[in-house]
């Protein structure tokens, strides 16, 4: 068993205290002790004390609780569509000005890089893109909230939480193009981006997978912080679509996170549309909000194309989260998915062209701040130019140099399924070898790394 | 564009992620799905290939065109068929679906939320109660969390109802599958053998549009077990043939030899079926011998017989699929051949798989197996 190694050091052993509430206590059970969850119910009590439900009041109204007689939840905004402060009292959102222009900036970016990026798949110079206008400003906006010691689980559009959290036009041409370069080895469709700090794991495209990842993941940072009083406090966040919420995953992530008080941010960006399926037959019931209140999770639902109202939710939600050892929050950011779902969906299929063209002429965060900066005496038509030229002419040196670079070598193919190739691998690299030098002809290995040399 | 002004010594430069064939080669081709025997170019050929009507009309259909033809067929024989899934309204992200909600309306045919465990639930439940739900599943490789219920619901269904009878005949879960060029994790998957490890479905994947037709009916309107049906993606526009317009069946278990011959039988199914073919083109115009095709067609439960008297006549045997080489359908078919027929071979059985890797983009085409790949387990397996 040449694959195993031998173990070179003894198991590390914890001590664990006498008094240590991880483990019940080894008094036997006969003594009938009570156990802090017990429940039972008092003679005469006006509310039910069932194990499941504990402070509900009996009533001899037999009523349903009809869930479309209730109000919605609001949604909670800073500024209009305009660009204006909508409530003057509580004065302007407490960011400094240098900031605000980084986040308008990373939102020009990437939607800059959106539009060359979804041109250059038209043109078969990548396999593959999505782009997110209309939700730059939810990405950007909550990635601003965070620290970097704080882990992102994202979904597939999110652009932004990477260009905000420091990932360079490199390294997302990188990806796109598969490169020798590309953190995830060439691996991974298109902007499946991944970053090892700020940690933001490798995205999926498996929907809502990521959900329960994110409650172990803060559960792990919860115990990390207790066990290491040192370290900073930090949360984990995670991003996904309302379509996403409507799989087992969501749930049972919720639950988890919940029920193990996890200090994890779930923001759900609900932009109308799951590929061609629209929110009336995604779910029933006021949005994915209620979901959260359902599950005891503090909840709020914002305008997601107002940058200052995901930041301050998220800010706000970050605290939360972190408070009396941990929570879980649930934010609901409301958007509109102007785009086609990826570059294989034609959205006018099956939804109206003016709707879109409605929604991308009404509202949209990019627009909406530039407003506001315009509005405070930041931004001018000239900065705008001169910011998008040179934007866009950086996006397309490193399209060219990420394009030219070679693609990762072969052995990539085997390695990292397991820590070591195991003597399957190691078998079949070497029948793949002995193919490639029998029939030379057949294969062009001159994009690879090493060529064969690289297997 | 005026978006995307290419400079000229990019341009110069670009490698197109589809790349185009470098001039020198001769086996790694481009299947040429116009001229491959395996497709009926005209109606003539319907008299060799079993069960095809060949008396009346027929059009020209491709794989996605044939699915959703066979869909129409039976919800419009039978009121109890039902089609329902992630995006069907419009159509499907393939098409498969389109135009089906508009001819026999939404309660029939319609979106449903992004489930999968809840798509197949469902159609557990709607079959048990009569109905013959035709669930899709929008890529093989999103199946997963529908697995508890394939696995331990539907699969034993009929035995766990024991004497209520109680069985899920009718219900059908399609998924398109298999390599495209360009899918990567979690758009290239071809799971079959997970489900052929658990008894209880017939597991199907058809080779041509006009295949599709007649197994997906058979499995909606005739079987009496529940069916999963793998539709590889990569032919749903490639792969155009003649289909008969009139409905008919095709044999479910039951496995067709597409080419006859003496030397060495050639065992596959779905989309490597046409890298075979292109591989005993090359061996047969070096060397002058014969060699045997298969289409399994089911994969579970699969017809044995066809397979063991044809290697019982040849001697030789290889088998052939894209998914992992690792406990794959290839090792089942590999360990039947030396338990019922060990006397009659010549040489070891031999596969070719996908590597036991998952398919990262930058390699997909070294990751699945090709026709030189196929062409040297041929000469490999005639050389002993």
């Amino acid at each position: 068993m040449s694959s195993l190694r031998p173990l070179s050091r003894r198991i590390p052993r914890i001590a664990i205290p006498r008094t240590s509430s991880w483990l019940p206590s080894s008094q036997p059970l006969y003594l009938s002790k009570r156990w802090s969850t017990s429940i039972s119910q008092r003679p005469g009590s006006d509310r039910v004390r069932f194990p499941g439900a504990v402070n509900s009041k009996f009533t001899t109204d037999m009523s349903f609780i009809n869930p479309h007689e209730s109000a919605s939840i609001p949604t909670y905004r800073v500024i209009d569509s305009d660009g204006v402060l909508v409530d003057k009292i509580r004065g302007r959102p407490d960011v400094s000005n240098e900031e605000v222009l980084t986040w308008y900036k990373n939102m020009l970016t990437v939607s800059i890089m959106d539009v060359v990026m979804f041109e250059a798949q038209r043109q078969g110079r990548l396999s593959f893109y999505m782009v997110s206008a209309g939700e730059e400003g939810i990405s950007v906006g909550s990635a601003a909230a965070l620290t970097p010691d704080d882990v992102v689980f994202a979904q597939y559009r999110e652009t932004g939480v990477f260009q905000q959290r420091g990932f360079t036009l490199k390294n997302f041409m990188s990806q796109l193009f598969a490169n020798a370069n590309d953190s995830g080895k060439g691996r991974n469709m298109p902007v499946h981006y991944g970053c090892d700090y700020p940690r933001t794991h490798t995205i999926s495209s498996t929907l809502a997978t990521q959900i329960p990842h994110a409650s172990g993941a803060a559960y792990a940072l919860k115990l990390q912080a207790l066990q290491n009083p040192d370290k900073p406090p930090s949360i984990v966040t995670c991003y996904f679509g309302e379509g996403a919420a409507s799989e087992g995953d969501f749930h049972a992530g919720l639950n988890i996170a919940a029920t193990r008080s996890c200090p994890v941010v779930f923001i759900c960006r609900n932009n109308g549309y799951a590929i061609s399926t629209p929110t009336l037959e995604q779910y029933r019931g006021d949005g994915i909000a209620s979901r959260g209140v359902g599950y005891g999770i503090e909840t709020i639902r914002v305008d997601g194309n107002d940058i200052f109202a995901v930041y301050e939710s998220m800010r706000e939600a970050r605290r939360r989260a972190l408070e009396n050892g941990g929570k879980p929050v649930l934010i609901e950011a409301m958007s509109y998915r102007v785009s086609h779902h990826s570059t294989s969906d034609d959205s006018f299929a099956y939804r109206a062209r003016v709707e879109v063209e409605d929604w991308k002429r009404r509202d949209n965060p990019i627009i909406r701040l530039r407003k506001w900066l315009e509005n405070e005496g930041l931004w001018n038509e000239d900065q705008e130019r001169e910011a998008r030229e040179s934007i866009r002419k950086e996006v397309l040196r490193e399209f060219g140099e990420a394009e030219r670079e070679k693609k990762p070598a072969l052995r990539g193919a085997f390695e990292d399924v397991y820590e070591e190739l195991t003597e399957e691998a190691r078998e079949q690299m070497a029948e793949l070898k002995r193919i490639l030098e029998t029939y030379p002809e057949e294969y062009d290995l001159r994009p690879y790394e090493g060529g064969i040399k690289g297997l | 564009m005026a978006v995307f002004r290419t400079p000229p010594w990019v341009s110069a430069q670009v490698r197109r992620y589809s790349s185009a064939t470098p001039t020198g080669r001769r086996l790694n081709l481009p299947i040429d799905f116009k001229t491959t025997p395996l497709l009926h170019h005209t109606s003539n050929t319907f008299n060799a290939s079993s069960g095809l009507p060949n008396n009346g009309p027929s059009k020209r259909l491709n794989l996605c065109q044939a699915v959703n033809e066979a869909l129409a067929t039976a919800l419009r024989a039978s009121s109890r068929v039902l089609c329902f899934g992630e995006d069907v309204a419009f159509g499907g992200v393939f098409r498969c679906t389109a135009g089906l909600q508009t001819e026999f309306g939404p309660d029939r045919v319609f979106n449903t939320p992004i489930t999968e465990q809840g798509i197949v639930g469902a159609a557990i439940g709607a079959a048990a109660e009569g109905m013959k739900p035709v669930a899709e599943i929008q890529f093989a490789d999103y199946v997963w969390p529908a697995f508890d219920q394939i696995v331990n619901e539907a699969s034993k269904f009929r035995y766990r109802e024991g004497t209520t009878g109680a069985n899920l005949g009718g219900m059908v879960i399609r998924m398109p599958c298999g390599g495209v060029g360009h899918g990567a994790l979690y758009h290239t998957q071809s799971p079959e053998s997970m489900f052929c490890h658990i008894p209880g479905f017939r597991v199907v994947m058809p080779r041509s549009p006009s295949q599709a037709k007649g197994l997906l009916l058979s499995a909606i309107l005739d079987s009496q077990d529940p069916v999963i049906f793998m539709e590889p993606k990569v032919l749903y526009r490639a792969a155009v043939e003649e289909v008969p317009e009139e409905p008919y069946y095709l044999p479910l278990s039951k496995a067709e030899v597409l080419r006859e011959g003496g030397d060495l039988t050639l065992i596959s199914y779905g989309r490597p079926l046409y890298t075979c073919q292109a591989a005993i083109d090359a061996v047969e115009r070096e060397r002058g011998v014969k060699i045997e095709l298969i289409d399994l067609r089911t994969l579970y439960p699969w017809d044995q017989e066809t397979v063991i008297q044809s290697v019982k006549k040849t001697g030789r045997a290889v088998v052939v699929h894209e998914s992992m080489v690792n406990y794959g359908v290839g090792a089942e078919v590999a360990a039947k051949i030396q338990e019922k027929a060990f006397f009659h071979l010549s040489a070891p059985v031999k596969r070719v798989a996908g590597w036991t890797t998952h398919t990262g983009l930058a390699w997909e085409k070294y990751i699945l197996p090709d026709v030189a790949r196929i062409y040297d387990a041929i000469l490999g397996t005639m050389d002993i």
